[in-house]
């Protein structure tokens, strides 16, 4: 069945090809590139300075839903990438030394500025060190954004990045941009920004409806895309959000499922929260693995890795650095482990779950490190079934269909049964 | 009409089958090695549990005099091997057939020498086994037709000559896959009938035995007591067995499980997941437990349970065979000795190597090694064993660790040397906690299916 095409789609689409046109003429329009990561982007700062984004994982994944992913990997490999690295870096290594062709086709224009803002991904750091070993011409903008150990973020961890902003980052910006940092600019970009976010933050509470209108994970990834790729802050994304989100309001009012490849789900059978990111060299397999079963996923970790809103964090344009400080610390896999299973435990409960899965990625150590531990701690705090699967990012090696298949089909019959079993006792 | 409830575990080694009665009691087992083609293995199964079947309620008729006079206990048993060696006796006279045929359209110049060696093993073998499913019990040591034929089919041809080895040893492999996917179909009453006779063959040999003189083991009360008694018996079961022959065995419903599930011919609401199996059939005989090990030839699983018997979580061996079953195949097939032996000479271990290999194919690599050594190889089976071991506890921790409980499962909980590592780690690890193991540890998917079976009939009938 033909995908079904909502304005919000089309304005997604728009977006994103006009982002890769730019990107495409930079070299003649004389604009500045700035390669960054989504975890903690500074998405803002970037648009005060007139930045254009490029984000390598971004482009790794969708490479991989292109299926160019395996090529690049093997690319990477050759030149002495071992087989555990992760696969993004990988694919996106790759991809640079095969001419750096985007997944649109489009070339991609060399990096001005390299400027890693979320340094609790160690690999991401090394990531950057190697692609300034291939662009030595590049400005490098690393801030060290400190861990929430404490389940927290303190004044002082802001102050601490603040200074990173005002005397590192904000200073070489200028310089390789030629413009002045502009604060009104800046704040115009964050009274934007807060507003998308709210729009997403009702968004993903839309699957608090029963039968949820979206799946929170597999049509997630999509909805977070404008946002996290350098569009949070801009009217468009505003637009956006609305839109989609008075799509969704009307698939509510019409008691309507989610929409998948192949249509609309027709009936919501169990209704999970999902932990870690997808495979994209699957993604349509493994999603179908899903709403064949009638699983329709109402929460996910992975949709909140561009920044939790769950727990009313926005953007503020009255304390502008302070804020963009915040953003770093707040992404969810810089929270510490109590924090994430709070927040999971929070989306279970509030959302209505029926099951928690964790989809663990070999070679992501940002996502899996704590990851069995959480779902003991879930498993034993909410006595809610869990099940674990394992692939990878964007190396069609590490996923084993039939493997997935085996554990997933065995946890959904955990559930059938569970609801046979519930549904007796209370008669 | 009663109602009974089958359960397949098709499994990568073994396909089980299971019947339950209405009360979840299990009336009849059965098991076959595992081939190509899986309706065959899960038919052959299915068959076998019914036969068991009917040896049950036919127990069960005469069950007071099972009780109370030892002649039909042993009676009893002694007609089950027998009538299993019914059953492989016909299988057999169709490999033979499809031996010579084989060996018929050889191209080798002496084809006809060949031929004549392959008749005089089997006239030699022919005897032997069957002499050990009469007087040997054969039939109640679980082994599968192609390992009875082939144990001493290659025994005899290493006898026989290095120009005969490759030719007969080709003949078989060439004749022994087809006839073993190939369905034959027997009558319960007729080999009934067959096993009695061959039974008194053998009580009536007895006697003449022992008016020889000769010194026989047999000589014990059971033994005793039948031989001079099985006329009776003989008489009793006659009233009784035709009656058990005839009785429809009624399945009202099968669940299908295990490693080759989706290929079986059932419908897809009677297709379940081996990990919900596995658990429920050890909570069904077990109720406290709450952990489940369950070490299978594909694959190796670690379960826990609520206390209702449905799984909470589980973890799975995933991408390598090491710490499965299969890894103990691989093995044997490196040592060039049976699967049934490996236990037991590691248990005869002074010591266990270290293993340190996760992957399958490179302990072959390591075990090599430590036979260029000089190492013992019980020491070496040891080590592998207690390698297998650890993987299994490394998934136990993974799914939860041991929470109350635990229930052992599965083909390789029959191996000792398995066995002795899983109570030693899970001690260390865990403390003292109840580990069961049951006889029955093989059958436990099969048992789950079944009972997945009888209650989805009774959730669909009118209360």
């Amino acid at each position: 069945m033909e995908a079904q095409k909502e304005r919000s789609m089309i304005l997604q689409k728009e977006m994103v090809s006009g982002l890769f046109n730019e990107l495409g003429r930079a070299k003649e329009t004389g604009r500045k590139v700035c390669y960054t990561f989504v975890p903690g982007n500074l998405s803002e700062l970037i648009r005060t300075f007139d930045l254009l984004p490029v984000y390598p994982e971004i482009n790794a994944l969708q490479s991989a839903m292109r299926k160019k992913s395996a090529g690049y990997i093997k690319e990477a490999e050759k030149n002495a990438h071992s087989e555990d690295v992760c696969t993004y870096v990988k694919c996106d290594v790759g991809m640079m030394m095969k001419g750096n062709f985007g997944p649109t086709g489009e070339k991609i224009p060399e990096p001005d500025i390299l400027l890693l803002s979320y340094t609790g991904c160690f690999t991401f750091l090394k990531w950057f060190e190697t692609l300034k070993r291939l662009y030595p011409n590049a400005e490098v903008i690393m801030i060290h954004t400190p861990y929430q150990e404490a389940g927290k973020m303190t004044p002082e961890m802001t102050q601490y990045m603040v200074r990173q902003f005002r005397e590192e980052v904000i200073p070489k910006m200028e310089k390789v941009t030629g413009i002045k940092y502009d604060e009104e600019k800046l704040k115009y970009h964050l009274n934007l920004a807060k507003e998308a976010q709210d729009w997403i933050a009702k968004i993903f509470e839309t699957t608090k409806h029963k039968p949820s209108p979206i799946d929170a994970y597999f049509a997630g990834v999509y909805y977070i895309g404008p946002i996290n790729i350098g569009f949070r802050g801009t009217p468009e994304a505003v637009e956006y959000y609305k839109a989609l989100y008075e799509e969704i309001m009307e698939r509510v009012r019409l008691g309507l499922g989610p929409i998948t490849p192949e249509g609309e789900m027709k009936e919501e059978k169990y209704r999970l929260v999902v932990e870690g990111p997808p495979n994209w060299t699957s993604f349509r397999e493994f999603w179908k693995l899903f709403y064949d079963m009638g699983a329709v996923i109402v929460a996910s970790s992975y949709t909140k890795v561009g920044g939790v809103y769950d727990l009313g964090w926005r953007h503020d344009s009255t304390r502008p650095l302070e804020s963009l400080s915040e953003y770093c610390m707040n992404c969810y896999t810089n929270l510490n482990i109590p924090q994430r299973i709070d927040l999971l435990s929070k989306c279970i409960t509030e959302y209505s779950a029926d099951g928690y899965v964790t989809n663990s990625i070999k070679s992501c150590n940002s996502f899996s490190a704590g990851q069995l531990g959480m779902m003991r701690e879930i498993e034993d705090r909410l006595e809610i079934p869990v099940g674990f699967i394992e692939s990878d990012l964007v190396d069609p090696r590490y996923f084993s269909y039939s493997n997935i298949k085996n554990r997933l089909e065995s946890f959904f019959q955990m559930l059938e049964q569970r609801k046979k079993i519930v549904k007796t006792e209370t008669v | 009409m009663n109602k009974y409830y089958l359960g397949i575990d098709l499994g990568s080694t073994t396909s089980k089958a299971v019947i339950i009665d209405e009360n979840d009691q299990i009336i009849g087992r059965g098991i076959t090695n595992t081939r190509a083609n899986y309706k065959v293995a899960a038919d052959i199964a299915r068959e076998e549990a019914i036969y068991d079947a009917r040896f049950t309620l036919l127990s069960n008729i005469i069950k007071t005099d099972m009780e109370a006079k030892p002649e039909f206990k042993k009676y009893m048993e002694d007609i089950r091997t027998v009538f299993q060696y019914q059953q492989f006796k016909r299988r057999m006279e169709i490999l033979e057939e499809k031996l010579v045929k084989t060996s018929e359209a050889f191209p080798y110049p002496n084809k006809n020498e060949i031929i004549d060696r392959l008749k005089s093993i089997l006239n030699v073998i022919r005897p032997q086994i069957r002499h050990e499913f009469v007087h040997g019990g054969l039939g109640s040591k679980n082994q599968f037709f192609r390992d009875i034929v082939s144990e001493r089919y290659n025994l005899e041809v290493a006898k026989a000559g290095k120009e005969f080895y490759e030719p007969l040893m080709l003949a078989f492999d060439k004749s022994i896959t087809p006839v073993e996917n190939e369905m034959v179909q027997y009558n319960f009453k007729e080999l009934i009938l067959e096993s009695m006779k061959v039974l008194e063959e053998k009580y009536k040999g007895l006697a003449d035995e022992q008016e020889d003189g000769s010194k026989e083991d047999w000589y014990y009360a059971e033994l005793n007591a039948v031989r001079n008694n099985y006329k009776n018996v003989e008489l009793s079961l006659r009233e009784h067995f035709e009656l058990v022959a005839e009785q429809e065995i009624h399945i009202a419903n099968m669940v299908g499980t295990g490693y080759g599930r989706a290929l079986l011919p059932f419908p897809e609401e009677c297709i379940k997941s081996e990990i919900l199996c596995h658990a429920f059939g050890a909570h069904a005989v077990f109720p406290n437990t709450r952990t489940v090990l369950d070490i299978g030839g594909q694959d190796t699983k670690a379960i826990q349970v609520d206390s209702h018997g449905l799984v909470t979580s589980f973890h799975m061996n995933d991408r390598c065979a090491a710490g499965c079953g299969r890894y103990l195949g691989y093995i044997a097939d490196e040592f060039g000795i049976s699967l049934n032996e490996l236990g037991p000479e590691a248990m005869s271990a002074t010591k266990e190597t270290t293993i340190c290999s996760t992957c399958t194919v490179f302990a072959g690599a390591e075990v090599k090694e430590l036979i260029h050594n000089g190492e013992e190889r019980p020491n070496i089976l040891a080590g592998l064993h207690k390698a297998i071991v650890q993987r299994a506890m490394s998934l136990i921790a993974r799914s939860g660790g041991v929470k109350n409980e635990f229930t052992f499962t599965g083909g390789v909980a029959r191996n000792q040397a398995v066995l002795k590592y899983v109570k030693q780690m899970v001690t260390e690890s865990y403390g003292e906690v109840t580990m069961n193991i049951h006889t029955d540890s093989i059958f436990m998917g099969a048992l789950g299916g079944a009972m997945f079976a009888r209650r989805n009939v009774t959730a669909a009938l009118p209360a």
